[in-house]
């Protein structure tokens, strides 16, 4: 799932004859193309969102009302809706997901870990769309049906925080995409954590349990702290895939553009524009501004996995990071 | 095959700490403890040597039943501590009372301050105003006090390794223990380092009870009252100290003290 | 309650806590194949395999224009991504220039982390706006463009897991080194190698994000240069339909599509869960 660290380098030779000289030239070609690509990438978003950029400037991203036929674009409803919805999902997949990780490395015995893991891990690779079907037909009637209510007459009477909890129960709606988000960032969180967990050095646990440390006390108190860096990575990675998320998150978020506060209410994401609206976007100015969207999703995901990645690598690389 | 159960005569009149009568201890299919019968003395020094692999490590691990934590192991046969079964009673409790300083100094990623007081911490046994006296204390009597005084808050991978064995007696210390088991506290060390930590040992006699398990024979010759040879998973022959090193009964443990293999 | 049983306690109701995070988990695997399973199995014919779509308002009719099509795009998909990947990650592992692969290593790995959806609108620009059309060809550039990373890191990593002494002894042999890796150090790790590549086609496999402005969709059969179908696309239009049959089409297209990316995941875990075991001396 993550990147690995780099193992020691291969045995360097001295090419000899033109055969090694092809060969090289011919390896360096097609990973040179993979930066090309990306080069390109980068190069494209700017370049195809240049008419928004210039003709919206800044304001874009304050502007709260999004109308192509009128002609006014603002980015804010989608960085809010992406942002919102993401922070639910870790609200939920976090604290889950590390019990999850706990369990496997510190209780069950190897070969139900190694199982379990096995299974959780396949839930990764479910397309987003699998995900999405599912939601429609069976987590939105519950949510609008039974859970959206509950939370409306119990914390929703609550002053201030109760207004997070207002307005009709649609079933789709920020919650909604929050709780298919949770479901879709958790395999991650586990497997990263519990690689974490597993790399602590032994002696660390028995220093605690030698003291009269219960188990619980011993994992929560030292193991986790010793595994953090690497358990923040794993949130970092959860994090990155739910912003990102498109079609699932498409399906059940109400698309709605506009910013509301209760999480009861229809919203719309970054993701779920473009890929609503892309297909049919006509004029100068609704692709671009489109694009710039999918500009800064690229630039948050790109620095939310990037810390992700420097976080893991420093734990998981030979278990104790000290002497 | 034979095994030396002998409780010197002469302090045959004090009530044994420790006692273990036929204990077998196996990981897996493999017995790495052939039925281990020895008592060891309140207030006394008891030191366990052998040859590498030969099982004292193992069999001091069950005093504190550290070794429920290894998968696949299962002991049979009895270990008392003040003639109650180590296994009836709850264990965090008999860990606090029976401490464990480990082969490689492992603080916790925490100051040293925190190191110590951890275990007082979680067994509720100081209020936030005693905290730092008895942190204090503990520090004195593992003879790091002096060293690390005005450097509490400091993490202590900031310590040498001698410094940070030390602190693991002071964290072990904190809790008062009433036995303190040492499983080879000095291999990691230099002299300088290992030459402190025996003078603390010589100190903390008269306060607890402890097992040292040591590869090093002058270190056991100087700072245990009674010793046992293990061979093994068996114990060849336990006696006081002396008798060991001078007039051992055994060709076996003859063998290992004058070095013919080990 | 003194102290110590409140620990104990606590400690009781902690873990017992971890344990039901694990079960709840490993349950919606179960729940979601099972609720395919129950709403989708009832719309599987033959004819689901075999029909096209019919019109809208119509009842029956099948999805034979997505299957097909997502074979098509996916195929093409793989012949573009695979060999770039599988070329770039023999030189990840096997050319040791420092700084630049230690730069193409971390542009794979912000290209893997990169949304599907933005990667559709690289290829929309490259190949959908010169030609004004959407196509097929267009669906799998930009699968092809998440294929390539994937690859390149699974064919670097599996490549670096041959062991040092293999190699030295097909160079002390003679053999020059591009000989050693295309004979020695690629067939050791084509087991690892492969499954990446399998892994990395059942995952674009079920990307439906990159198509949606790219192959489009297709009511017929589509082609390389005109809106093709796919299957997840399929799914989407259908499940996001009014009509309860489509909704019904969608749940069997749904079955399908994870028993293809569960088998082919399952599979090369299994091989590589076998595969990697160091050979008894």
């Amino acid at each position: 799932m993550a990147s690995q660290a780099v193992a020691p380098a291969v045995v360097r030779t001295r090419s000899s004859g033109t055969g090694d000289s092809v060969a090289r030239f011919v390896a360096l070609f097609f990973a040179t193309l993979l930066v090309a690509i990306a080069v390109l990438l980068v190069d494209q978003l700017f370049v195809r969102s240049a008419p928004a950029r210039e003709s919206l400037g800044w304001g874009f991203l304050r502007g709260t009302a999004w109308n192509p036929v009128t002609d006014q674009f603002g980015a804010l409803p989608f960085i809010y809706g992406t942002v919102v919805t993401s922070l639910i999902g870790m609200l939920i997949s976090v604290p889950m997901g590390l019990g999850a990780a706990i369990f496997l490395s510190e209780l069950a015995p190897a070969k139900i870990s190694n199982a379990l893991t096995f299974v959780i891990e396949l839930l990764a690779a479910i397309p987003s769309v699998i995900y999405g079907l599912l939601a429609i037909f069976t987590l939105v009637p519950l949510m609008r049906t039974y859970i959206e209510p509950f939370l409306k007459h119990s914390i929703g009477q609550v002053p201030y925080i109760g207004d997070l909890f207002s307005g009709p129960a649609y079933g789709v709606g920020y919650l909604t995409a929050g709780m298919v988000l949770a479901i879709m960032t958790i395999p991650f969180v586990i497997s990263v954590s519990r690689e974490s967990l597993m790399a602590v050095p032994r002696e660390q646990r028995e220093a605690a349990l030698a003291l009269g440390a219960t188990r619980w006390e011993t994992t929560w108190q030292i193991v986790v702290p010793y595994a953090k860096l690497g358990i923040l990575g794993s949130v970092f990675l959860g994090l990155a895939r739910a912003l990102g998320e498109t079609m699932a998150v498409t399906m059940v978020i109400g698309n709605a553009p506009a910013v509301h506060t209760s999480l009861l209410a229809p919203g719309y994401t970054i993701a779920a524009v473009i890929a609503n609206e892309f297909a049919e976007a006509g004029g100068k100015i609704h692709p671009a501004a489109l694009i710039e969207l999918g500009l800064i999703l690229f630039f948050l995901t790109i620095v939310i996995n990037g810390m992700a990645r420097l976080m893991i690598v420093a734990t998981t690389s030979k278990g104790s990071k000290r002497a | 095959m034979p095994t030396s159960t002998s409780i010197p005569a002469s302090t045959a009149a004090q009530a044994p700490k420790l006692r273990a009568s036929n204990v077998n201890f196996f990981y897996g299919a493999f017995q790495a403890l052939h039925d281990i019968s020895i008592e060891m003395l309140e207030h006394k020094v008891t030191a366990l040597i052998g040859p590498s692999g030969c099982g004292k490590s193992t069999f001091l691990r069950n005093l504190n039943r550290i070794n429920d934590t290894i998968k696949n192991s299962r002991m049979e046969g009895k270990i008392l501590l003040d003639n109650e079964d180590v296994r009836a009673v709850d264990v965090t409790s008999l860990r606090r009372r029976v401490g464990m300083v480990f082969q490689r100094p492992n603080p916790f990623p925490k100051s040293i301050f925190e190191n110590v007081a951890y275990g007082l911490k979680i067994n509720g046994m100081a209020k936030r105003s005693e905290m730092r006296d008895r942190v204090e204390r503990s520090l004195q009597r593992a003879a790091l006090w002096n060293e690390v005084k005005d450097k509490l808050q400091e993490s202590a991978y900031a310590l040498s390794g001698g410094q940070q064995q030390r602190l693991c007696i002071a964290r072990a210390l904190a809790v008062d223990p009433e036995v303190l088991l040492l499983d080879e506290p000095c291999s990691a060390l230099d002299p300088i380092a290992t030459a402190k930590i025996e003078e603390c040992l010589f100190t903390l006699k008269d306060q607890c009870t402890m097992v040292i398990v040591t590869h090093n024979m002058q270190q056991a010759a100087r700072v245990a009252d009674f010793t046992g040879f293990f061979l093994m998973g068996r114990l060849i022959e336990y006696s006081k100290t002396d008798v060991i090193f001078r007039n051992p009964a055994k060709k076996e443990t003859e063998d290992y003290i004058t070095g013919r293999f080990g | 309650m003194n102290l110590r049983t409140w620990r104990l306690l606590v400690n009781a109701t902690m873990l017992t806590l971890t344990g039901v995070c694990t079960v709840i988990t490993v349950s919606v695997l179960f729940v979601i194949l099972g609720l395919l399973l129950y709403h989708g199995a009832s719309s599987l014919s033959i004819h689901f395999f075999t029909q096209l779509p019919k019109p809208t308002g119509e009842t029956g009719g099948g999805m034979a224009n997505a299957i097909v099509g997502s074979a098509q795009i996916v195929g093409i998909a793989a012949l573009i991504g695979i060999p770039i990947g599988f070329i770039a990650g023999i030189y990840l592992s096997e050319y040791e220039d420092k700084r630049f692969a230690s730069f193409v290593r971390y542009v794979a790995d912000l290209l893997n982390g990169v949304p599907s959806i933005i990667i559709g609108i690289l290829a929309w620009a490259l190949v959908v706006l010169p030609f004004h059309h959407f196509s097929g060809i267009a669906g799998s550039v930009a699968l092809s463009v998440m294929l390539i990373p994937i690859v390149t890191r699974q064919t670097e990593q599996f490549l670096r897991e041959v062991p040092l002494a293999l190699r030295e002894g097909a160079l002390a042999l003679g053999a020059s080194k591009w000989k050693m890796i295309a004979t020695v150090a690629v067939p050791a790790g084509s087991k690892g190698i492969l499954t990446g590549m399998i892994l990395g086609v059942a995952r674009i496999a079920g990307e439906s994000a990159p198509l949606l402005f790219t192959a489009l969709g297709n009511q017929y059969w589509g082609g390389l240069t005109e809106p093709t179908s796919s299957l997840p696309v399929m799914i989407y239009q259908r499940a996001t339909s009014p009509y309860e049959d489509w909704n019904q089409q969608a749940w069997a297209a749904g079955l399908v599509l994870i028993a293809m990316v569960l088998t082919a995941n399952i599979l090369a875990r299994m091989v590589l869960a076998k595969g990697v075991s160091l050979p008894r001396g």
